[in-house]
């Protein structure tokens, strides 16, 4: 029998995975996937709240995030092909431009 | 038709527009293979694509001369009738919710984690509060509208112009018809994207480009403080919707008042109100917005976006008023100075106003840009709304707010229409003489100068008169002097614009005398429905005791001030007779005073010898003013270089170093010291304001080291604390 602490359980790994892959991975889509792994956790864990409490708003809102994450994967590609551009790579290091 | 039915239509219509507008601007545009290529300011700054000749074809230029001011003004046809309906409904003493769908509803049905069950509704409201602004908004922008299609009729982002105006109106109505904080705060970005949008519509020069960001960024700075009064409210009450926030406040205000809780709440939706109305020290980019087209200042300055915060504050009134009495009781009857500072929000409100009203007066006195000198008089009549407010006479702030849209629209308008007189010529000491040449524009822009100066019976005495008196009544003296001061200087700087524009002799170029001719008419009729607003409308708001009976727009406004318990309840602050009669006297003695100086000094050749004579005299003072008291500079030198970027170069380098370790550390050193004297030196070297930058500087020199510039570094310090955070939450719990 699968609980919600399954899911739950699940959810957590998947954020752990994508939260760890934003912060030490240097490759900007690397760190785009990684954003989708943390979105994909979200939902993960509204659907699954949603089917315990039988609130249908926890599923709309995942349908919410699916959305967010189409744009957000289009506007990120879109910044690291201008980065690339510009830079001629999409490491994370390369640009530091805020540095005080 | 029920209220509640048509309130949802108000916002539509400018939806509607912008919609249409864009999509053809976009439509037609990307056939042309989207180059946009804004003509851009030319001369001293301002827009003006016309007076070129060089007319070309702006695709679907009829259709969006109809749709924009039509979308304006179906949304005027829908808020009479709302408010009608709403008055017959209710006789203006309840409020009306219209609620069209659950919008956040998390949590309804959960109980787990002990969470409060949050839903947010999108819904709209309509109360004697909104439907106030409700009335001007819409009028006022459709005029705006209408005037903007002379006025830009040869741009060639005319359809983007429109669909831009038309976002902004859909924002300013959801933000007045907003039930609930967090639909108030989707109208309130909106207004803040569709200003950035509107300043920085020559975004192709770097000027206006930036103007438009240093708005965008303020206001940032401002709405940071209204999120965390919202989340305050949520905290205190549990829900953010208006109606049931008040009702939980006025039945046990001791509650909420309680240790000051309720005071920090106002004063966080005030730095939103400061940020969003340009109050001191965030009014900044209300100048700067002067890179926008001429109608786009209008509009912000008058009808929209300023005239946020004044309302949000009003809105508010309840928890304003409860921090007051709280304060004052917790001060055991001797409340001082800088006890009320930090216990009542009001007071804070009072103060920060009458500041601002002062020094933006000041600032106007010294401009020589007509644009700049209403800019300035437009923070300066905020600072008396907010004075009004601070005295917790929220309906004199409100009445200033009303009568200020119809006078400032006009000047505005009035200013934009001598410039294209002018040919994009701003500077007034290159005007003079325009009375006979231009004379609609002369006659409204001459109603709505002597309305702003106070002169009675026209819209701005009324409403600057009741602040005033107000002041005065809560005791707030020295505001009051001050306040008195700013009518003085107020006149004066109105009177020095009219005559250095409209009287004596025309000090351009022969050229452009050439081509100086009156707008056409859908620009001088909006300017005569807006000037006869500047005569008329303070009449609606002649004080009891000149008339002896009722205020009508406070009466109209009263049922917006929720009642309290006896123990919270203000004693209304009556004075004599006599005394009102003699505040009464005094502003009007300062505003002629005012008038004739300002009269009398410029009149005569160019240069006009007197005022020369005192501003050499006044030397640095003079500088100072005219420099606007070098706030950007300041701004610049601690923000900007101190937090960001100088103060952490050098020290970086020596980091960079001491890791490195002996090698280069004696090299370092001579580096780091001679760094260290030449720092001394610019301090003491270089005048106040970079003294005072660098020592904001060296205070946060270790600041520079969080400034990486690596995204992740960021990342790393936020989720290390919001882990924080969550663990300090369920450790407390």
């Amino acid at each position: 029998m699968i609980t919600v602490t399954h899911y739950v359980a699940l959810s957590f790994l998947l954020f752990t995975i994508g939260v760890t892959g934003v912060l030490v991975r240097r490759n900007l889509l690397t760190v785009l996937m990684s954003i989708e792994l943390i979105l994909n956790a979200a939902n993960l864990n509204l659907i699954a709240f949603s089917r315990q409490l039988g609130d249908l708003n926890g599923q709309l809102f995942a349908v919410f995030v699916i959305t967010l994450a189409a744009g957000e994967a289009a506007i990120g590609l879109a910044i690291i092909i201008s980065m690339y551009r510009l830079k001629g790579s999409v490491n994370l290091d390369d640009v530091a431009e805020l540095k005080g | 038709m029920k209220a509640a039915a048509i309130l949802f239509w108000i916002p539509v219509f400018p939806l509607i527009g912008f919609l249409v507008n864009g999509l053809l601007y976009l439509a037609a545009h990307s056939k042309l293979g989207g180059k946009d290529a804004p003509k851009g300011p030319h001369g001293h700054g301002d827009d003006n694509a016309h007076a070129h000749g060089d007319h070309e074809e702006i695709p679907f230029a009829g259709v969006h001369s109809v749709i924009g001011p039509a979308a304006c003004a179906l949304s005027f046809l829908a808020s009479l009738l709302a408010i009608a309906a709403w008055w017959g409904e209710t006789h203006g003493h309840e409020s009306i919710v219209a609620t069209l769908w659950t919008w956040m509803p998390i949590g309804e049905n959960a109980t787990w984690f002990g969470a409060k069950a949050i839903a947010v509704d999108a819904a709209f409201r309509i109360d004697a509060l909104s439907a106030l602004m409700l009335f001007f908004v819409t009028l006022i922008g459709t005029l705006i509208h209408v005037y903007s299609v002379g006025y830009m009729g040869h741009d060639p982002g005319y359809g983007r112009y429109f669909s831009y105006l038309n976002l902004f109106m859909f924002a300013m109505l959801t933000l007045v018809l907003g039930a609930n904080l967090p639909v108030l705060f989707v109208g309130w970005e909106g207004v803040g994207l569709c200003s950035y949008l509107l300043i920085g519509f020559y975004w192709t020069k770097t000027w206006v480009a930036d103007a438009g960001k240093k708005a965008f960024v303020v206001n940032r700075i401002g709405d940071f403080g209204f999120v965390l009064g919202i989340f305050g409210c949520f905290a205190l009450f549990g829900t953010t919707d208006f109606d049931r926030m008040f009702a939980l406040a006025a039945a046990d205000p001791g509650r909420y008042a309680a240790g000051g809780l309720l005071t920090a709440v106002c004063l966080a939706l005030f730095i939103g109100a400061c940020g969003k109305s340009a109050q001191i020290p965030l009014y900044v980019w209300l100048p700067d917005a002067m890179a926008g087209p001429t109608p786009v200042s209008a509009l912000i300055h008058a009808a929209t976006m300023v005239t946020a915060g004044v309302y949000m504050v009003a809105r508010c009134n309840i928890f304003f008023r409860i921090s007051h009495v709280w304060a004052v009781e917790s001060a055991n009857g001797h409340p001082t100075t800088g006890w009320l500072l930090t216990h009542d929000a009001s007071f804070v409100v009072a103060v920060i106003g009458g500041a601002t009203a002062f020094f933006a007066a000041t600032m106007g006195l010294t401009q020589n840009d007509i644009k700049k000198v209403l800019a300035y008089s437009t923070v300066s009549q905020l600072g008396y709304m907010f004075l009004g407010c601070g005295a917790l006479a929220f309906s004199a702030g409100m009445f200033h707010v009303f009568t200020h849209s119809w006078f400032k629209a006009c000047l505005f308008l009035g200013a934009g229409s001598v410039i294209h007189a002018l040919s994009g010529e701003q500077d007034m000491t290159k005007m003079g003489g325009l009375r006979k040449l231009i004379p609609h524009t002369f006659l409204t822009m001459f109603v709505a100068t002597i309305a702003i100066a106070g002169v009675p019976p026209f819209a701005g005495f009324f409403s600057k008169d009741a602040i005033l008196g107000e002041t005065y009544a809560a005791g707030y003296k020295v505001l009051w002097g001050f306040a008195i001061l700013t009518a003085g200087l107020t006149a004066f700087y109105m009177f020095r614009l009219m005559r250095m524009t409209f009287f004596g002799t025309f000090r351009g170029t022969p050229e452009q005398l050439k081509h100086v001719h009156e707008s056409p008419a859908s620009m001088t009729v909006p300017l005569y429905v807006l000037a006869a607003g500047a005569a008329f409308t303070g009449f609606l708001g002649i004080p009891k005791f000149i008339l002896g009976s009722e205020n009508a727009v406070e009466k109209f406004l009263e049922p917006i001030f929720a009642k309290l318990p006896a123990a919270f309840v203000l004693e209304p602050h009556e004075l004599p007779h006599s005394t009102e009669w003699m505040l009464l006297g005094t502003s009007v003695l300062v505003a002629v005073f005012g008038i004739a100086l300002g009269w009398s000094l410029y009149s005569g050749a160019f240069p006009f010898s007197i005022p020369s004579r005192i501003a050499s005299s006044l030397g640095g003072i003079y500088r100072l003013v005219r420099d606007k008291y070098r706030v950007d500079e300041l701004y610049e030198a601690v923000f900007v270089n101190g937090l960001i970027k100088k103060g952490g170069r050098f020290l970086w380098e020596i980091d960079a170093r001491v890791v490195d370790l002996i090698p280069n550390g004696a090299a370092a050193l001579a580096l780091g010291l001679s760094n260290v004297s030449s720092w001394f030196d610019r301090t003491f070297v270089d005048g106040a304001v970079n003294g005072v930058g660098n020592v904001f500087q060296a205070a946060f020199r270790g600041m520079h080291r969080v400034q990486t510039g690596r995204a992740q570094n960021y990342a790393l310090t936020m989720a290390v604390g919001i882990f924080g955070f969550v663990c300090l939450y369920l450790l407390l719990k």
